[in-house]
């Protein structure tokens, strides 16, 4: 048999065969192509962007560019405060964020690590125009021309060469600070000859002309710079050397240089605006979360925070989200407990009726397990309300005095009790569908062999049971770490999750980065358990209705 | 299951005893959900039953919160915007997630277990850790739609929730289809295609309507999820966005009113019509397939 077998078309039946394979299983993928697609970009992109969150620290390094890389040489245990030249990138850096109005957001992030930097950030952005002038003013009495637009603008606009990578990194510079591509059409070119001159006050023009022409849409022609670019141009003329210099206003640049105008010392300006700036903690506070990625969120998600010696703990009062994470568990645990003893009667009562009668009490079953959660919450907030039905019937009995009326709702019992019921079915079914192939006859041997009533559930019946428990309860457990709004609603201060303190940072106080590590660490609880599902279970023995 | 004549004393007890376990267990699902009913037609509006409702007094009764539902312009546009979001968001899970089933349940399959893993994922995720992803997202993606699209701002904000909708239905369609699936005759389709008929005639004419009951009641899942939803359109919808569960989770966590008694009565109306639904469509795919009524 050395011919291998031909197929009607001639070619070889194995390389047919394969070639019918291959289309197959292309044809499915082409049909699962479209649905993949859709949740890839609908659900598992905003997952992964969640995930990403959680770490992503670009705020820092992104408003204060030139401050984080001269601060990374600064060692806290050397020296009380950093150096003047820290202190000068910082005044750059914040000149312009306080004009884009980003220091605010900045001081925002950075207050959640050491309280108080919002404060402090909000109010020395509106000091920083008065250190601006200490220069600015003195050289517009030198020459009024200093105060004109047009004359910075020949001064610093290209004649011959650009200095593109300047242009490019300004660009940068602000685009990651307003996070908008600035992009747009610039009149405006970098002069080569000024940018080795002058470079710090061609850097800080460079960057007010893109954000004039791409934020405020105007031309920066005819604009007048912001004030910091005075002292810019103070520090510059303190070491340029304008000898070879003939451009545009070269004898106004020899006036100043000359006149040796005073320049703002930056270290004491910023004393002034806030003592504060005078001890190490916003300096700590800045070094320590300055890198692109950072722990802190996830620290501060476990009880702990990020600081300049390294992970610690939070000071006791601050300390919530562990008594948070073990309430979730430990009321999940209870949610659970009590569905398997209000469930187990019942799958076994369905289990052993006859057909037609275990037909009729499932829907029993199914009704609430198809009623909206919403409907199910709001009956449970009318019935355990002080003023409410339960505490109505319980005085109209007598048990309860009316001035005694029991307080049932916005705390624990409530949650435990509404989420019980809820979640209830989710128990049932999988106990039901469990038990309802273990063989009646196995009782009925045991019990002809001389077993208690008991000792036959026991020994024989409950153990063939229990894959449908361990199915209910992990399906119910991972239902009810996840509780959102039942909690919410009933639950109080005493009766909320974890799920409520994310929705409190996300909608509240704005703390996404820690809403988006405490959802991966609720994300990764949850996958650990599926995962357990998986093996006990089987996913594909999920079944509905 | 029935009693023996031979039981002992202890056994009757205990028979009996866990028959009325078993009530009040049963009583305790139900309960809830029917106490609210005749709360709905209170004429006054306190949350539990007034003395006149206890006497049957028609006096004591009223259709006002009715009223106030139908003519609420709050609660109406909850009403429009829930009728909007989730039919849309439903035939998009069903015409994608039904087309993927087919193609998941043909036999040579490559990754079909990560395929699968990430269909199903919605299901899995909690609510609101889905919620939280998408917040972030979908805010992008909205002003992205805004200001490089130019849409319109109410319609961006339909689209973002509709999306985030019906991929949430979706996993309830994989499930139901492909276990229709299960036990479809694929010699049905080779015979259509031995008569000539193309894959889309072989498709609508012999396919669709058999797997049909399947289809119908993975697109009421998915409905009802949307039509349940309220943590994502929380997060990821604005206010002219709120469906129905949003107005009343406002509604239970600011001011609760009676009316959201009403709107719970006539969901739960909708939920019986559903589950009836259902079972009839699951018993009439079972009868087709030839397996015995469950």
């Amino acid at each position: 048999m050395a011919d291998a077998m031909i197929a009607a078309d001639g070619t070889p039946l194995k390389r047919s065969l394969a070639r019918a394979l291959r289309r197959q299983k292309l044809r499915a993928l082409a049909l699962v192509a479209p649905l993949l697609l859709f949740v890839l970009i609908t659900f598992i992109i905003p997952i992964g962007s969640m995930l990403f969150r959680s770490v992503e620290n670009e705020m820092v390094s992104n408003t204060l560019p030139y401050t984080v890389e001269s601060l990374a040489s600064w060692d806290s245990s050397q020296s009380e405060i950093p150096s003047e030249d820290v202190f000068e990138a910082m005044f750059f850096d914040m000149f312009i964020a306080a004009e884009a109005k980003r220091h605010t957001r900045l001081g925002t992030r950075l207050n959640y690590e050491t309280t108080g930097l919002s404060s402090l950030f909000r109010q020395s952005g509106r000091q920083l125009d008065d250190v601006a002038d200490i220069s600015y003013e003195p050289l517009e009495d030198l020459d009024a021309a200093w105060d004109e637009g047009e004359t910075w603008y020949a001064l610093m606009n290209a004649r011959g060469a650009a200095d593109d990578d300047l242009m490019y990194a300004q660009r940068t510079r602000v685009a990651q600070l307003t996070d908008d591509p600035a992009s747009g059409p610039v009149n405006f070119a970098p002069d080569a000859e000024i940018a080795t001159l002058l470079p710090l006050a061609m850097r800080e023009y460079t960057a007010w002309a893109i954000y004039t022409a791409v934020q405020d849409e105007r031309d920066p022609a005819t604009r007048d710079p912001w004030e910091s670019v005075a002292p810019a141009l103070l520090i510059d003329l303190k070491t340029a050397d304008l000898t070879g210099y003939s451009g545009p206003s070269a004898d106004m640049l020899r006036t100043a240089q000359a006149a040796d105008l005073p320049i703002a010392n930056f270290t004491t300006a910023f004393a002034e605006m806030d003592e504060d700036w005078a001890t190490s903690v916003p300096w700590e506070t800045l070094q320590t979360h300055s890198g692109k990625f950072t722990s802190g969120y996830f620290l501060n998600a476990v009880d702990a925070q990020k600081t300049a010696d390294g992970p610690a703990w939070q000071p006791e009062n601050k300390q919530i989200m562990a008594t948070l994470f073990v309430r979730t568990i430990w009321m999940s645990l209870l949610i659970m407990v009590s569905c398997i003893l209000l469930g187990y009667p019942i799958a076994w009562l369905l289990a052993n009726l006859p057909m037609r009668q275990a037909n009729l009490l499932l829907i029993l079953v199914l009704l609430p397990f198809w009623t909206s959660l919403l409907v199910r919450t709001s009956a449970w907030k009318v019935l355990l309300q002080q003023q409410g039905v339960i505490n109505d019937v319980l005085v109209w009995i007598g048990l309860v005095a009316d001035d005694g009326r029991l307080i049932m709702i916005n705390n624990q019992f409530g949650t435990i009790i509404s989420m019980t019921h809820i979640l209830l079915p989710f128990m049932i079914l999988p106990m039901y569908s469990v038990m309802q192939t273990i063989q009646p006859t196995y009782l009925r041997a045991a019990k002809s062999l001389g077993a208690t009533n008991w000792t036959a559930f026991w020994r024989v019946y409950f153990p063939q049971s229990v894959p449908g428990i361990g199915a209910g309860c992990i399906l119910v457990f991972i239902l009810s770490i996840g509780y959102y709004i039942t909690p919410e609603i009933v639950g109080g201060t005493k009766g909320v999750f974890i799920s409520n303190r994310i929705a409190y940072h996300i909608s509240s106080s704005l703390n996404w980065g820690l809403a988006a590590a405490l959802g991966s660490i609720l994300l990764a609880a949850v996958l650990v358990l599926y995962w357990a599902y998986d093996k006990i279970v089987g996913i594909d023995n999920v079944k509905l209705g | 299951m029935s009693l023996p004549i031979y039981a002992t004393t202890g056994q009757r007890i205990w028979y009996y005893s866990f028959r009325v376990i078993c009530g009040l267990i049963f009583f305790f699902l139900v309960a809830p959900i029917v106490v609210v009913m005749p709360l709905s037609f209170n004429a006054q509006d306190f949350f539990t039953f007034t003395p006149e409702m206890l006497r049957l007094d028609p006096a004591g009764y009223s259709l006002k919160h009715y009223e106030d539902f139908f003519t609420n312009p709050q609660w109406q546009l909850a009403m429009k915007n829930s009728l909007i979001i989730a039919p849309i968001a439903t035939i998009i899970s069903v015409s994608l997630g039904t087309l993927a089933a087919i193609g998941l349940s043909q036999s040579h399959v490559p990754f079909k277990g990560t395929i699968m893993a990430i269909l199903i994922s919605p299901m899995i995720v909690p609510l609101i850790i889905s919620a939280t992803g998408m917040f972030f997202f979908y805010s992008s993606l909205g002003n992205w739609m805004e200001n490089t699209l130019g849409l319109d701002k109410g319609f961006v904000g339909y689209v973002k929730v509709i999306l985030a909708h019906a991929v949430l239905g979706i996993p309830f369609v994989i499930i139901t289809v492909t276990a229709t699936l299960v036990g479809f005759d694929r010699s049905l389709t080779r015979a259509a295609a031995n008569m000539g008929a193309g894959p889309v005639t072989t498709f609508f004419r012999v396919q669709m309507p058999l797997i049909l009951p399947g289809v119908i009641s993975g697109g009421l899942f998915a409905f009802i999820t949307s039509f349940d939803e309220v943590v994502v359109v929380l997060f990821v919808g604005s206010a002219s966005q709120k469906t129905l569960p949003w107005q009343m989770f406002i509604g239970l966590r600011e001011q609760i009113s009676p009316t959201i008694l009403a709107v719970a009565t006539i969901l739960v109306v909708i939920s019986i019509a559903l589950l009836t639904t259902v079972e009839l469509l699951r018993r009439r795919s079972e009868r087709l397939r030839g397996m015995s009524p469950g």
